[in-house]
């Protein structure tokens, strides 16, 4: 890894219109994108992932900020002077060209020696495994073999970085499945760059080096999967990824203080005032009713999952949560509705969020 | 379903097209009959006044390209028909070429145009068929004769000081055929650019192509069909034109069209005017067999 970063936004804001009818699609972004990283943009639809990227690309210029590549202000160079290469999400394969003359466009137009591109697109077919499919028209191809031309396509020229928007979307789930693998190992392979837009958390935690948590056109979080889903910093994040139990506290003194005068020591330092505290609910231990340091709830109903259960409870104050059980082969352990138990946390599993 | 009342469908509708027989025939009669007579008529021999006499002759044929020396009687090359073809031909592709020059870039904004003002813009595209040919061509004659708009215009700017003569020339029959057939030209452009997917434009750019090469080596070759269509249907009328050359060629700047037309006037030379009018349609026939070749969906292989 060099000290440069591969991709970074520094403060890029974009508005599109004028005046009063403007939209913000990005606020003030500014993230620093690793090399050879698997980023993940991941946020709702509308948040502004796509305009992100095509920042990036050079499709679009910020209304204010930078665009940096390896270290290099590239905010005024044209796309096509612009070493990144795109899998759009619909694709955009040239109709009139045959599968191999796609994979060969970009260098073609590097003005690369014909000899070059051959054995490029060649290297290219065999890493997508449509060697049988190079004299092909691309409208004759599956989605999935589409995909995997687009993918081709896009890293022939070697860009520095690639990105791609929500390049899986448009496949059925079990070729999706398949595909996330095949960019993983493309990515490794390859060494590339990637830049991964997704609107699908299981997609972003799996497939990610680091995600980064869009919402309103802003980056909210940025961390390693295992960071964005046990630390999540905000209740966006928290609540976009994963499922997650809300409970109101007040800090005081280095510890949270719940109702029912329970108290819990939290590992940050955190300012005295209130504050919202994040468990998962595979993080909520149901216990005896009247434990030291366990809160007080009832159980309103249970679902069952097979593996496990989902048990909805509500606290005195009224805040509801769900607790994530194992489930018993027959049942025994499981709480009646209308039962009265006990909550405890498992060491570390609280989050308090800023909010 | 019964096999057999299936099968009774099946035959029901296979003569069904009996029903169209009339239609068929009267169709077949109208399109083919005036063709025969043509073609009968070019072997024929020219009556003394007009008409043809019933005796087998190829000298129409011939006479296309040859003529008889008055003195000698021996063939010679008929320049004057071989001016008149090369002209026809020459202000037809010249007039397809700057068509589809100035309709490319007009079809292009039209259909970058939000849908609403689109149809505006297609409509104001269609005006000129809205008057008779007859009339717009005399306008167009109003515009460049000597005394006309433009050069009044030139003259009282003061940028030149006597008339440029357009009118009666190639160049006056080239602008009115261009003017009279761009609509042609703009509206198959458009039905094929509107088709044109434009996240290709990006697709192209993201992959280091420069505009030039975008537009060469993207958005050409796929408005293809539109291109092949918009020349056809340009080059096929140009070819044929009578009016045009006629009222802005001033009766010297003959094309085809006029050559022919000569024929069964003045000329009193039916057989001629006859073969050159399939010879006409000969050519216009291979010109629509090469845009049939050319816009067939391509095999592939693999
Ligand atoms: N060309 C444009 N003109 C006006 N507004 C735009 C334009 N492009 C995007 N927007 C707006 O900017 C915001 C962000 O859009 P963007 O396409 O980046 O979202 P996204 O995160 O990619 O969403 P999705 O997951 O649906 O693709 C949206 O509110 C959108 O309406
Ligand atoms: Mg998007």
């Amino acid at each position: 890894m060099t000290d440069t970063y591969a991709v970074e936004a520094r403060d890029a804001v974009k508005e599109f219109g004028q005046g009063a009818g403007a939209v913000r699609a990005l606020d003030t972004v500014s993230v620093a994108i690793r090399q050879g990283e698997f980023f993940t943009l991941l946020g709702p639809s509308g948040c502004g992932k796509t305009t992100l990227l095509r920042l990036i690309a050079g499709f679009d210029s910020p209304t204010s900020g930078t665009i940096l590549l390896d270290g290099q202000d590239i905010t005024d160079l044209p796309p096509n002077r612009r070493p990144v290469n795109t899998v759009f999400q619909s694709y955009a394969l040239f109709p009139h060209l045959s599968v191999a003359e796609n994979i060969g466009f970009g260098l073609e137009m590097l003005g690369r020696p014909k000899a070059e591109v051959e054995q490029r697109t060649a290297e290219m077919l065999a890493l997508v495994k449509l060697e049988a499919m190079a004299g092909r028209k691309t409208a004759q191809l599956s989605g999935g073999q589409q995909q995997r031309v687009a993918l081709a396509r896009a890293l022939a020229p070697k860009p520095k970085v690639l990105l791609l928007d929500e390049p899986l979307s448009a496949l059925d789930l079990k070729l999706r499945k398949e595909m996330q693998g095949e960019l993983k190992r493309l990515q490794l392979e390859t060494g590339i760059t990637f830049v991964f837009v997704t609107h699908d958390q299981e997609e972003a935690l799996t497939m990610s080096d680091r995600i980064g948590v869009m919402s309103g056109g802003r980056i909210l979080q940025i961390g390693s999967p295992r960071e964005i889903y046990a630390r999540p910093t905000n209740r966006f994040v928290a609540d976009f990824i994963g499922e997650t139990n809300f409970i109101p506290a007040r800090i005081r003194g280095g510890a949270a203080h719940l109702a029912g005068g329970v108290e819990l020591k939290i590992g940050q330092s955190r300012a005295d005032g209130a504050a919202t505290l994040a468990v998962r609910p595979e993080h909520l231990r149901l216990v005896p009713q009247g434990m030291a340091g366990a809160l007080s709830a009832t159980v309103s109903h249970s679902v069952y999952f097979g593996t496990d259960s989902h048990v909805h409870l509500k606290l005195l104050d009224g805040t509801e949560l769900v607790a994530r059980q194992q489930t018993d082969p027959d049942g025994a352990g499981e709480p009646k509705p209308g039962a009265v138990v006990g909550i405890s946390f498992a060491p570390g599993a609280v989050q308090v969020l800023e909010d | 379903m019964s096999t057999s009342e299936n099968r009774q469908n099946t035959r029901a509708a296979r003569n069904a097209w009996l029903l169209s027989t009339p239609a068929l025939v009267i169709l077949t009669l109208a399109a083919t009959g005036p063709l025969m007579i043509m073609f009968v008529y070019s072997f024929l021999t020219p009556g003394k006044y007009g008409n043809v006499e019933w005796q087998f002759s190829t000298d129409a044929w011939r006479g296309i390209l040859f003529t008889r020396d008055i003195f000698d009687n021996t063939l010679k090359l008929a320049d004057a028909h071989l001016t008149i073809f090369w002209r026809s031909v020459k202000l037809s592709i010249l007039t397809t070429i700057f068509t589809f020059i100035v309709g490319f870039p007009t079809a292009w904004f039209i259909a970058m145009r939000p849908p609403a003002s689109r149809a505006l813009w297609l409509f104001l595209i269609t005006i000129p068929f809205w008057t008779n040919l007859l009339i717009r061509t005399f306008a167009i004659n109003q515009i460049i004769r000597n005394e006309g708009l433009l050069n009044t215009v030139l003259i009282k700017a003061g940028l030149i000081e006597t008339p440029i003569n357009i009118i009666y020339t190639d160049t006056a029959v080239f602008i009115g055929m261009t003017y009279v057939y761009l609509p042609l030209m703009v509206l198959p452009l458009f039905a094929a650019i509107d088709r044109f997917d434009l996240r290709l434009l990006e697709a192209g750019y993201d992959l280091y192509a420069s505009r030039w090469q975008v537009l060469r080596r993207i958005i050409l070759p796929i408005v293809r069909p539109g291109i092949v269509a918009g020349s056809i249907l340009v080059f096929i009328p140009s070819l044929g034109a009578y009016v045009t050359p006629r009222i802005l060629g001033g009766g010297r700047q003959m094309m085809i069209g006029n050559f022919i037309d000569l024929q069964f006037g003045q000329g009193r030379n039916w057989p001629l005017g006859a073969s050159l009018s399939v010879l006409l349609l000969v050519i216009v026939a291979l010109t629509l067999l090469v845009y049939v070749r050319v816009t067939a969906p391509e095999k592939t292989d693999g």
